[in-house]
């Protein structure tokens, strides 16, 4: 099997802990779904100022977001797997917001990338939502204003050892629904 | 055609409405006026339509809130242009905070339906024969006016500042 491969540049995924034996390899059917996922994660961009611009660096040849499993960006939300919240959102934007999260497809994680999506940022004032996770649940928050294509990275490896690690029953658990409920999401 | 002196505009105002022109001065070169609310519409319309003055350009209209003015605090503002001759007009109209109201000018300027609508998004001014009054930039439930002074700028929805460190 893998000893067949030939050496090059290419790094392959490790294959998830289990038994192996002559024609067979066992492991739980989890983790070989935590593995597919977390190599596959389709973001869909919700980019509305600068830390769209770095976003944008980061999907690039120099830091080539497709080395991660990343490579087709969805504008639909319907295929997205990762809503990526780049930037300011004033408080007009929210309902949109919600809209593009309520129409992902579960499993969904959310990245709020930049410190106006994770709090406000600089803008403390009347018209500017003070963090995305006033709508919608958020699963890793990424400081920075804006922040570089490796912290982006770095957000997104974060998503992808949650989609690796994540229980099959977890989104049908009552913690979860209880989280969505507190949004509103049902 | 030589240029219309700021005298001569001013004269030309008060020959024309007299005692409805409540106040003027001079800033940055350009005449400013106090004005009836009630009489915005009538001013407006003589100044686009007078053969000399040739006003036929608004520029801006705008809100402006004194809290410390007894029956006057809030202000609206308007700039208009008179492209043939160079020259600019300052008009100012006070209204008492307990119920501020001015004719709207749509009917003149159609320009004036975005700009009556934000200054009542911000100031709560109440531009009557406006088709559409309603907010116009910020959310629809919003349950105050923000620019007005009494509101503090910063949203009351933030949650990582500690007030202690930020005078709040």
């Amino acid at each position: 099997m893998t000893t067949n491969i030939k050496k090059t540049d290419i790094n392959l995924v490790e294959a998830p802990p289990g038994h192996q034996g002559e024609g067979f390899f066992a492991t739980s059917i989890e983790k070989v779904i935590g593995l597919a996922r977390a190599n596959s994660l389709w973001p869909l961009p919700f980019a509305t100022s600068c830390c769209g611009i770095e976003f944008m660096a980061t999907m690039g040849s120099n830091y080539d977001l497709a080395r991660f499993g990343s490579e087709r960006m969805s504008f639909s939300p319907r295929q997205a797997d990762v809503l990526l919240v780049a930037g300011t959102i004033a408080k007009k934007l929210g309902p949109v917001l919600k809209q593009v999260y309520l129409q992902m497809a579960e499993p969904r994680w959310v990245i709020a990338i930049g410190a106006c999506a994770s709090s406000g940022g600089i803008f403390d004032t009347y018209s500017v939502l003070q963090g995305i996770d006033k709508v919608i649940p958020v699963d890793v928050y990424v400081p920075g204003c804006p922040p570089r294509p490796e912290q982006i990275i770095d957000g997104i490896m974060k998503v992808q050892e949650l989609a690796k690690n994540e229980p099959l029953r977890r989104r049908n658990s009552p913690e979860y629904q209880a989280l969505l409920t507190s949004y509103g999401i049902q | 055609m030589a240029g219309i002196t700021n005298e001569f505009l001013l004269e030309r105002l008060q020959l024309q409405f007299g005692q409805k022109i409540k106040g003027a001065e001079e800033t940055f070169g350009m005449v400013s006026i106090i004005i009836e609310p009630g009489s915005i519409l009538d001013m407006l319309t003589w100044l686009n339509t007078d053969n000399l003055l040739k006003f036929k350009f608004l520029t801006d209209i705008c809100g402006s809130h004194y809290p410390d003015l007894k029956d006057q605090e809030l202000c609206a503002v308007y700039h208009v242009q008179s492209m043939e001759n160079n020259v600019r007009l300052r008009m100012k109209a006070f209204m008492p905070i307990s119920n501020p109201e001015i004719p709207s000018v749509t009917s003149l300027y159609s320009s004036a339906n975005w700009m009556e609508r934000e200054t009542y998004d911000f100031y709560g001014i109440n531009f009557t024969g406006h088709p559409n009054m309603k907010r116009i930039l910020n959310v629809d439930e919003m349950d105050y006016f923000p620019l007005r002074k009494e509101f503090p700028l910063e949203d009351a929805t933030r949650t990582d500042k500690e007030d202690q460190y930020f005078g709040r």
